[in-house]
């Protein structure tokens, strides 16, 4: 029997159309549009001008204070403004804009960096440089890792777990970045296993990655303290709290973290951003992103640089197919629909999802049967429907006495709501709302 | 018979009695003392209970007007001065006059001159969608039109117009609670001075992009040229990002920025027509008009006559 | 691009059910029941049947129509369910301005009064049922017997069903071995060759139809299962201690409404509460009102009272029995 976590979780349809599907390096776009909120956070600081000449990896904005994190330039070229660019909020926010230089040989030399294990840095260091290397988690929440890193002193802290899970349906990018850089993210974790002294990881993957978990069980053969967990095949897994659930069967404390009970939670794609940037000092300026729909001429995996409009990656895989209606950032169940294809690629799109007038409609919301559906599948333990009736009546009080605050917006009670209702629109506006009221009590 | 006649009403009569001692008992006991002043007050104001003091309700408004020294910072807007001069001689304090203000709708950007680009699935309310993304338009400044004013107005003072898809003030209905107003999640509702005769100069727009955007997305949009800035003889007129406000305080309703916007987005309210060449020209097509409509009765008459 | 790119909040993919194939699949699960009466009672089933779910729909049409003027929801299958359990409810030969009485009441009372449907707190076919039982007590309890009255409903031959033949036994001072001599075997019970409304006669279907719903995940084993083990346990405790004044367990599971009940109408989603816990302790309750009834009541059966009472304590049920928060108590360990 696999480990699982125990309570709700659905199986959406898989269609990893990708999953075959090597990754191949996109051309450098001749512009890119960089936002500095590509973080959760606050945004990072413009530290360039208009008609500055900026190099491949300088830094472009600079982190605005606890919680936030560097941006640094993805290609060599020139600012050419500082502009408002739909990001994938749907709202205009602030980008650099930089003008690729056709001319300097960084920007098409992409060295392959050759595998490298000898860890040099000393673990202040290796904070230090993760730090300046504006690493962030690339999972999707992109919360800046040195935050996620900086560990009190005697704070109990004894497994690291590595999230392959990659639950979201279509998306195949964790598992493209797995099967080909695993001795890399090997070394990754090995220098996260040195900076914060700790014995024991785990690498979670789901069991429809059967070849991922069979590689990394051959490279992890010598490594002490590292294993692999087979997991079964559930949304969302993915989650930090379900994934430590499932792997270590520990409860993450309401409202509390992963390292409340001792674990510290990394993605595969941030423990490879991590072993570049350690071993080489490359900092994150490119990112792997699964480019998918039913409909697409080829859809792949591609190493893409940040700040990519996503109409160049768009017509890499043969252009919008007739009828697209809906385009998604990120993958299926939590990705944002996006506005237009202006929209950059950021440090957190771990997909785009193109999906046609079928898929992309909603059903009309009809009455709330009581089915208890959403009871079931709430991973949670909480009841979206109860929720969303309070939020929608304007109940905060009560909305926030149910626990609203703890829903993780996995979208499994939408996904199986027979009557189509609105059920995590509403909830998500109830917890806009609490968080509102809280803040403004403190 | 009678046995259970007289039984019953001892009965009903022994139970009232005891009700009412109950009753007594527990509303002496249980007395609360409250300022009488408080009623009072209470009565004088409006009973809409629609917030737009600050207070939850106009029984809460009322224990604040009394209980506070200096009445000066409170306001009942729905009521306005009158009430609010009342209120003040019961209660021997001293309140501020305020000019009347009203609702006005920043934003004209109807169906036909904002184009819809993209179309939103999902819980219509403004404050989903204003959460979801920026709208069904390119404009991220402008009404999301979903009505969410409109729900929250108590006095009937707002609608949603069906062809222009967006709501509408009826100003004489509009008590400027500001219901609207902190409803709005795009803040495009903005209480102004009601002025004499209801005569009113703003702009009609908030979108802060620089012109070539602005009017891609909206042909009524303010691009921010400044030419209201320049006319303006008293200054009245602040650009702030790609955006000109005017000044209620300043304005002297001369109406030269509306004149001179290049876009129309400067609306003026309720200014007799101006007396411009057209105006005579249209007198006289409509006499024209009059005239025809003479000759076809009269040959009407004259068939009937026949 | 000739439409405009949809934009809607997380997720963008949906599962294929909806409510309408939650409630057709239900009407699939009533179809072997409805074969069976139809074998048994012949015609008379039928016409009782066609009249209810044809009277249940032109009520939901006309009172959603005329009287409450908003959009016309008989295709979403729920009038269909309400007219198919409430014709299973009664016995075949009923007169028929009584079952258009009685859907009325279901239709208009029971769901459209509480605004429709998910808004109803009480099983819409059960109330109906109820109230015509408690209004026309006669005709409601002339239970036409199988196997004879297979062709003709004229000249219907009247009897009781099993478990009136035990309460009306068991009143006059008669034991159960007397009593069990005239009745079905539990074979016979099984396959539906006794008295009874035209629903609850096959045990054999309903179990059919049940499984197919539990198949198809449109209800859970919770309710069900609960309710008919808790009602065998206790009939079992009784039987024996006393087996010549109470029935076995077997009898009551296998007659009467019990299994209709457990399987259809306690199942109802609407009015069945929406968590695994409240499940339980809901079948529970049903199944202690019904024994209850049944052993020491005036009316022989009492499964439509029981799902009735039980559904008024739905909300409390919800209330108070909400599914455990995750992280809400910390068992887990550092090692």
């Amino acid at each position: 029997m696999l480990k699982t976590f125990p309570k709700g979780g659905i199986h959406p349809p898989e269609n990893k159309i990708t999953a075959e599907k090597g990754i191949k390096r996109m051309a450098v776009p001749k512009v890119v549009n960089v936002p500095i909120a590509q973080h959760i956070g606050i945004p990072a600081e413009i530290v360039v001008d208009r008609k500055d000449k900026v190099v491949k990896g300088q830094i472009i904005a600079k982190s605005g204070g606890f919680v936030s994190s560097n941006i640094h330039s993805p290609v060599a070229g020139t600012v050419t403004k500082l502009d408002l660019i739909i990001d994938s909020s749907g709202y205009k926010k602030q980008c650099i804009v930089i003008r690729t230089d056709a001319k300097d040989p960084s920007n098409f030399e992409e060295v392959e960096n050759p595998l490298k294990t000898d860890i040099e840095l000393e673990p202040k260091e290796i904070l230090q440089r993760i730090t300046d290397c504006g690493i962030v988690g690339l999972g999707g929440a992109t919360f800046p890792s040195q935050v996620k890193l900086n560990v009190r002193e005697g704070t109990t802290l004894d497994y690291l777990i590595i999230n392959g899970v990659e639950c979201e349906p279509y998306l195949t990018a964790d598992h493209r970045l797995m099967l080909e850089k695993a001795e890399e993210i090997v070394v990754g974790i090995k220098i996260l296993m040195k900076a914060l002294h700790l014995k024991k990881v785990v690498i979670g993957i789901e069991n429809n990655k059967k070849d991922a978990i069979s590689l990394f069980k051959k490279v992890i053969k010598k490594e002490d303290g590292i294993q692999v967990a087979a997991l079964q095949v559930k949304y969302p897994q993915g989650g930090e709290k379900q994934l430590v659930r499932a792997i270590l069967g520990r409860e993450v404390p309401k409202n509390g973290l992963p390292l409340d009970v001792g674990v510290i939670v990394h993605n595969v794609g941030t423990i490879f951003a991590i072993y570049q940037a350690i071993q080489y000092d490359k900092p994150l300026i490119e990112r792997v992103v699964t480019v998918t729909g039913k409909k697409l001429q080829n859809p792949s995996n591609f190493w893409v640089k940040i700040g990519t409009p996503i109409k160049d990656l768009i017509a890499e895989v043969g252009g919008l197919p007739e009828g697209t209606r809906k385009l998604v950032n990120g993958g299926p169940m939590m990705g944002k629909a996006i506005k237009n294809t202006d929209v950059p690629v950021t440090k957190g799109t771990s997909g785009i999802l193109v999906i046609d007038e079928e898929e992309a409609s909603r059903g009309e919301a009809k009455n709330c049967i009581r089915c208890g559906q959403c009871v079931f599948v709430c991973p949670m333990g909480l009841e979206p429907h109860l929720l969303m009736n309070l939020s929608e009546k304007g109940m905060y009080d009560k909305a926030s006495a149910e626990d609203i605050m703890t829903c993780i917006e996995c979208g499994s009670c939408s996904y199986v709501c027979p009557s189509h209702r609105p059920l995590l629109d509403y909830i998500r506006f109830g917890k806009n709302i609490v968080k509102k009221l809280e803040t403004s009590k403190n | 018979m009678t046995d259970s006649v007289l039984y019953s009403v001892l009965l009903l009569v022994s139970l009232g009695v005891v009700a009412a001692v109950v009753l007594y008992i527990v509303s002496k006991k249980f007395y609360v003392y409250e300022n009488p002043l408080i009623a009072e007050v209470d009565e004088l104001l409006p009973g809409a209970n629609c917030a737009g003091c600050g207070s939850p309700g106009c029984k809460s408004f009322a224990e604040k007007l009394v209980n506070t020294e200096d009445i000066s910072s409170l306001f009942c807007p729905v009521g306005g001065n009158d009430v609010m001069k009342e209120v003040a001689a019961i209660l021997g304090k001293e309140v501020v006059e305020r000019d009347p203000t009203v609702a006005v709708l920043r934003c004209q950007g109807s169906c036909e001159v904002r184009p819809k680009t993209t179309e939103y699935q999902g819980p219509r309310t403004c404050a989903i969608s204003a959460m979801v993304y920026s709208g069904e338009t390119d404009c991220q400044y402008g009404c999301l039109g979903d009505g969410d004013c409109v729900k929250v107005c108590k006095f009937d003072a707002m609608y949603m117009d069906e062809t222009t898809g967006l709501p509408l003030i009826i100003t004489d209905n509009c008590t400027s609670c500001g219901a609207c107003v902190e409803e709005c999640p795009r803040d495009i509702i903005e209480m102004r001075p009601r002025n004499k005769r209801d005569l009113k100069v703003f702009v009609g727009c908030l979108n802060e992009d620089k012109g070539g955007i602005a009017k891609k997305s909206c042909s009524v949009a303010c691009i921010g040229c400044s030419k209201c800035e320049d006319i303006c003889p008293k200054d009245a007129v602040i650009m702030v990002n790609n955006l000109a406000y005017i000044d209620p305080v300043l304005c002297t309703l001369c109406r030269k920025c509306v004149d001179i916007c290049p876009t129309h987005s400067i609306i003026e309210t309720n200014f007799p027509p101006k007396k411009v060449k057209k105006v005579v020209e249209k007198k006289v097509v409509e006499n024209v008009a009059v005239i025809k409509e003479e000759v076809i009765a009269e040959s009407k008459n004259i068939k009937t006559d026949a | 691009m000739s439409q405009p790119i949809i934009i809607s909040a997380s997720p963008h993919v949906h599962s294929d059910r909806t409510s309408k194939k939650l409630m057709y699949d239900v009407v699939i699960a009533l179809i072997p029941a409805f074969l069976v009466s139809l074998y048994v009672f012949g015609i008379g089933a039928f016409i009782v049947t066609a009249v209810a779910v044809i009277s249940c729909l032109l009520f939901e049409y006309l009172i959603q129509k005329f009287l409450m003027k908003t959009d016309v929801t008989i295709g979403d299958g729920s009038a269909l369910i309400t007219g198919i359990l409430l014709a299973f409810n009664l016995p075949s030969g009923l007169p028929i301005w009584m079952i258009i009485v009685g859907s009325l009441v279901a239709i208009g009372v029971a769901k459209l009064s509480f605004g429709g449907l998910g808004f109803n707190i009480f099983n819409p076919a059960l109330v109906g049922r109820v109230f015509l039982l408690v209004s026309f007590p006669v005709q409601m309890t002339m239970w036409p017997t199988a196997v004879e009255n297979n062709t003709t409903m004229a000249d219907a031959v009247t009897g009781a069903t099993p478990l009136g033949m035990i309460k009306e036994g068991l009143m006059f001072g008669d034991t159960m071995t007397n009593i069990t001599a005239n009745l079905p075997s539990n074979l016979e019970l099984f396959l539906g060759l006794s008295g009874g409304s035209i629903g609850e006669m096959s045990g054999l279907a309903l179990l059919l139809g049940g499984i197919y719903l539990l198949y198809r995940k449109v209800i859970t084993w919770h309710i069900p299962v609960t309710m008919l083990v808790t009602m065998a346990v206790m009939t079992g405790i009784f039987w024996v201690i006393d087996p010549e004044s109470y029935a076995s367990p077997l009898i009551h599971i296998l007659s009467g409404g019990a299994l209709l009940g457990a399987f259809f109408m306690a199942t109802d989603l609407v009015t069945s509460p929406m968590t695994k816990k409240g499940m339980i302790i809901f079948a529970i309750g049903i199944a202690v009102i019904t024994v209850v009834i049944r052993l020491f009541g005036a009316y022989p059966e009492g499964v439509s009272f029981a799902i009735l009472i039980m559904n008024a304590f739905v909300p409390l049920i919800n209330t108070y029995f909400k599914p455990r928060r995750f992280g809400s108590k910390i068992k887990s360990k550092i090692v």
